[in-house]
């Protein structure tokens, strides 16, 4: 994260928006790297939709998606929804995650340690074991229409939970994460001993789950992470005032006449519903929401995470990383979670050297 | 190391004797401690087996239904137990005083999911079933962990990473290395019937053989450890002080990495993910022993085996007929501690 001081510099060419009352700074470099964040977004979704039982080139695509050819149906009905819902967790994600860094003050923090993707992957576990061991081989269709919302509240618990135990006369980032990860650890084990519960076929079912795919996602999935942003996103960005300022110390939040724990709160739940939203439609795509706003941050320039360059950036991360998953050991399909996470490793190591030196001087 | 919580030992009553003989006596208690873990270990379980029996069993057996019971399960998972316990309570304190990191813990820095993912490659790439080749795949990924955690976690004494700032790096690690396996696991269900069962940390039916192949390594570990002692002393005074001193820097840190591999490897190859046995104990044994590690670290192994002890037959007792393994039990019972520990107003420094 950047010094305080380099904060309180305005850039050159920084413009004011003003909307009734509340009003915003306006970064050119942002603006550009928004833009062609979401042209490099189309193209991904585009080459995304060529892929699958019949080979379509992007001319076809395009067509397809325009006209009523032949293949409308498999573009609109198929390959369209998993693409979109794709950009729309990826976006969910990468804004959760710039908030959650905002709030923790670390750029390794993730929505991973608010207890969101673990609480719902023990409890969509959970559900799946259960199912199994009751129903027997009639488990499928049962559990996969009960995962989302299962996932949905399981996350929004684990929020809760990791958030009453962090809470001591107001909530403090570094304790936060810590009693994040320490909640974590709890859910991991317990999701560990439900795997042993069930029979290999549902565990087997869980894990791709709990790896984080976008295979077979239609419609049904789009919709509620598309009504979760266009909720969520401009109520943030009413936010970005107080988040800026909790980067700073806590006494100096409230000198600076911001509501501490009431803005923090907010933010935090903003986070938590993002984050819960999109693992509930996709499961946890590892990484996107810890690197997508550090992404963010170098592209534009910026002192800490811009929050919809972050959100574009996580868009096209989750995309980009699908079509790998589903290109490089064609026609095994790999989650899409699993080519985040190897992509997000390397990544890591360079922010950790980073964080480390920054630490020494 | 800047903890309050003990006076100089030249101003105590009694001076230095008198604190070699509160020592003795602490050491005295942990023994006795793990002694009454194990006897409970031996007696108590889905099938309760009289104290009378187990002298029994364990003097001379004749072959009887409880003779069986105590030999051929309890006793080799008791000690499977204790060997776990020791070398993960050791690990930990090692951990904690090298990387001077109050949170530092095998299972929370990644070491475990290190292990975990080179043996899942064992598994399905040179299709390893004997045990043995296990524990050195095990031995190999916690090598790989270690060594990348102690690395970013010592770097530059106290300029080095916070400890929230070394525990996200462990969460995050750990993520990686997990999405690893999972997606090696998915793609051989064969893979992932033996790992489902072996990550969720067990020490029940791995059989005798396996408790003699753990064995030499953790107690080339635990001998490693005790070498380390004097050295890790001096570089808690600060690398130059250490140096002054006339200690070997570089050795010491390696003889320490060498020593965490190889108990962590060999307790997680043989029990899979046990978490906050190494984060617990140092913490409580530490205002017995001060900051002295000729002493912390047997403290830390005796108490991190009576620790494991205690939550396996608690995880025997807690669900009958079935049992809750003693990953589980120790995760419920370790996170209250680390939660609390975090809560503290003033984190302890190290």
């Amino acid at each position: 994260m950047s010094t305080p001081a380099a904060s309180g510099r305005v850039r050159a060419g920084t413009r004011a928006v003003r909307l009734a009352s509340a009003s915003w700074r306006l970064h050119p470099r942002a603006v550009a790297v928004t833009i062609t964040g979401l042209v490099l977004l189309a193209l991904l979704m585009a080459l995304n939709m060529r892929i699958g039982d019949i080979q379509l080139s992007l001319a076809d695509v395009l067509a397809a998606i325009t006209g009523e050819g032949p293949t409308h149906f498999v573009v609109m009905e198929l390959r369209l929804p998993r693409a979109l819902t794709g950009a729309l967790v990826g976006a969910a994600l990468g804004l959760s995650g710039a908030i959650t860094q905002a709030i923790a003050r670390n750029p390794l923090a993730s929505p991973d340690v608010l207890g969101v993707t673990t609480g719902a992957s023990v409890t969509v576990v959970a559900v799946l074991v259960a199912n199994g061991a009751m129903y027997g081989g009639a488990s499928g269709a049962l559990a996969g229409l009960g995962v989302p919302a299962t996932a949905l509240l399981g996350g929004l618990a684990g929020a809760l939970i990791v958030y009453a135990f962090a809470w001591r006369r107001g909530l403090d980032g570094y304790r936060l994460v810590l009693v994040g990860i320490g909640v974590t650890a709890v859910f991991t084990n317990v999701k560990y001993w439900l795997l042993t519960v069930g029979d290999v076929e549902d565990a087997g079912k869980a894990m791709t789950w709990i790896s984080g795919s976008l295979n077979g996602r239609g419609w049904e999935h789009v919709t509620p992470v598309a009504l979760a942003l266009a909720v969520l996103v401009p109520a943030t960005l009413f936010g970005t005032r107080s988040l800026g300022a909790l980067r700073f110390g806590d006494d100096t939040v409230t000198g600076l006449g911001v509501r501490m724990n009431l803005a923090r709160a907010l933010m935090l739940l903003a986070a938590v519903l993002l984050a819960a939203v999109a693992t509930a439609a996709a499961g946890p795509i590892a990484f996107v929401a810890l690197a997508a706003p550090q992404i963010a941050l170098r592209l534009a320039g910026t002192s800490h995470p811009p929050l919809l360059v972050s959100a574009v950036a996580g868009a096209v991360l989750a995309n980009a990383a699908d079509l790998v998953a589903r290109t490089l050991f064609a026609p095994v399909e790999l989650p899409v979670g699993v080519v985040t996470a190897v992509l997000g490793a390397p990544y890591l190591v360079y922010l950790l050297i980073r964080v480390r030196r920054e630490a020494r001087s | 190391m800047s903890t309050t919580a003990y006076a100089p030992p030249g101003r105590l009553p009694g001076g230095v004797p008198a604190i070699r003989r509160r020592r003795v006596l602490v050491l005295l208690t942990l023994v006795a401690a793990l002694a009454v873990a194990a006897l409970l270990s031996l007696t108590l379980g889905t099938k309760p087996v009289p104290l009378g029996d187990t002298w029994h069993a364990l003097t001379g057996p004749t072959g009887t239904e409880n003779d069986l019971i105590i030999r051929s399960l309890r006793v080799p998972r008791t000690a499977l137990g204790v060997l776990a316990g020791i070398a993960l309570g050791v690990a930990g304190a090692l951990m904690q005083g090298h990387t001077r990191n109050p949170l530092a813990d095998p299972g929370l820095l990644g070491v475990t999911q290190g292990a975990a993912f080179f043996m899942v490659i064992g598994i399905v790439a040179f299709g390893v079933t004997d045990l043995y080749a296990y524990i050195w795949f095990g031995l190999a990924g916690a090598l790989v962990a270690s060594v990348g955690v102690f690395a970013l976690g010592m770097a530059g004494g106290r300029g080095g990473p916070t400890p929230v700032t070394l525990a996200l790096a462990g969460t995050a690690v750990s993520a990686f290395l997990y999405a690893l396996t999972s997606a090696v696991v998915l793609l051989d269900q064969q893979a992932m019937d033996v790992f489902r069962f072996w990550q969720v940390g067990a020490i029940a039916g791995r059989g005798t053989a396996i408790v003699w192949q753990v064995l030499p390594f953790v107690a080339a570990g635990l001998l490693l450890a005790l070498i380390n002692a004097p050295g890790l002393n001096a570089l808690s005074l600060g690398e130059d002080v250490a140096r002054a001193l006339g200690r070997h820097i570089t050795l010491t840190r390696v003889v320490g990495v060498a020593a965490v591999t190889l108990l962590t490897g060999a307790a997680v190859a043989a029990c899979g993910a046990i978490a906050f046995v190494g984060l617990i104990v140092p913490h409580l044994v530490r205002p017995l022993s001060g900051p002295d590690q000729r002493w912390l670290l047997p403290y830390a192994g005796l108490l991190g085996a009576a620790l494991l002890l205690f939550a396996d037959v608690i995880g025997r007792l807690v669900a009958p007929p079935g049992e809750l393994e003693v990953g589980v039990v120790l995760a419920l019972i370790g996170a209250p501690f680390f939660v609390a520990l975090v809560r503290r107003r003033k984190p302890v420094r190290l």
